[in-house]
């Protein structure tokens, strides 16, 4: 018998896998870092939900660095964008 | 499991919901970054409530409070930033965008 939770869970995981549909499909290559972003932070909605699943903390944590590094990482492709330097 | 972390985890997963309805159905770079990350943003800060409402006090409550301001603020200022940067690179807004006010800015 499956849950009510694991259907949550599935359903984000679906939410995510609609983020890949723009990611590969966009016509431009700010709609692909547009798909980038949203995934980075509907992952951690999927941390949380199976933090509740496993009664375990740490995997709070894994969400936790993986919103920093998502910050990190778009911040330095929208530099690109802008067509400077890293270091301007 | 208690009802009221259930409550707050099937809002955010509706609010996720929308925001990826958003990002397929929205003409323009602009209106899709904007749908969602505003629902998305929203959407997983209630899911971290909720994490945290069913742990009561321990350290995963603690953990997941301290995501929700993270989440809340990186989320938001990335947002600005590729929006940004997506202005500069030289795509143009949509058809049916009738008013663009940072292009006086830009000057």
């Amino acid at each position: 018998m499956i849950d009510y939770l694991s259907i949550l869970l599935y359903v984000q995981i679906g939410l995510a896998s609609v983020c890949m549909y723009r990611i590969i499909r966009g016509p431009t290559i700010p709609d692909r870092m547009v798909g980038i972003d949203i995934f980075g932070i509907l992952v951690v909605g999927i941390c949380a939900i199976i933090s509740i699943q496993t009664e375990k903390s740490f995997i709070l944590d894994i969400g936790i660095a993986w919103i920093i590094l998502s910050f990190i990482g778009t911040l330095t492709l929208a530099k690109y964008l802008t067509g400077k330097k890293l270091n301007e | 499991m208690n009802t009221v972390s259930l409550i707050f985890i099937t809002i955010g997963i509706l609010f996720n919901l929308l925001g990826c309805i958003g990002i397929i159905r929205l003409p323009d770079t602009y209106n899709r970054l904007q749908a969602a990350t505003k629902c998305v943003t929203l959407g997983c800060c209630s899911i971290l409530l909720g994490v945290c409402f069913h742990f009561g006090f321990s350290d995963a409550a603690v953990k997941a409070l301290v995501a929700i301001p993270i989440l809340f603020f990186t989320s938001t200022v990335a947002a600005h930033a590729l929006i940004r940067g997506t202005y500069h690179f030289g795509i143009k807004l949509g058809k049916k965008s009738v008013r663009d006010d940072y292009k006086e800015a830009v000057k």
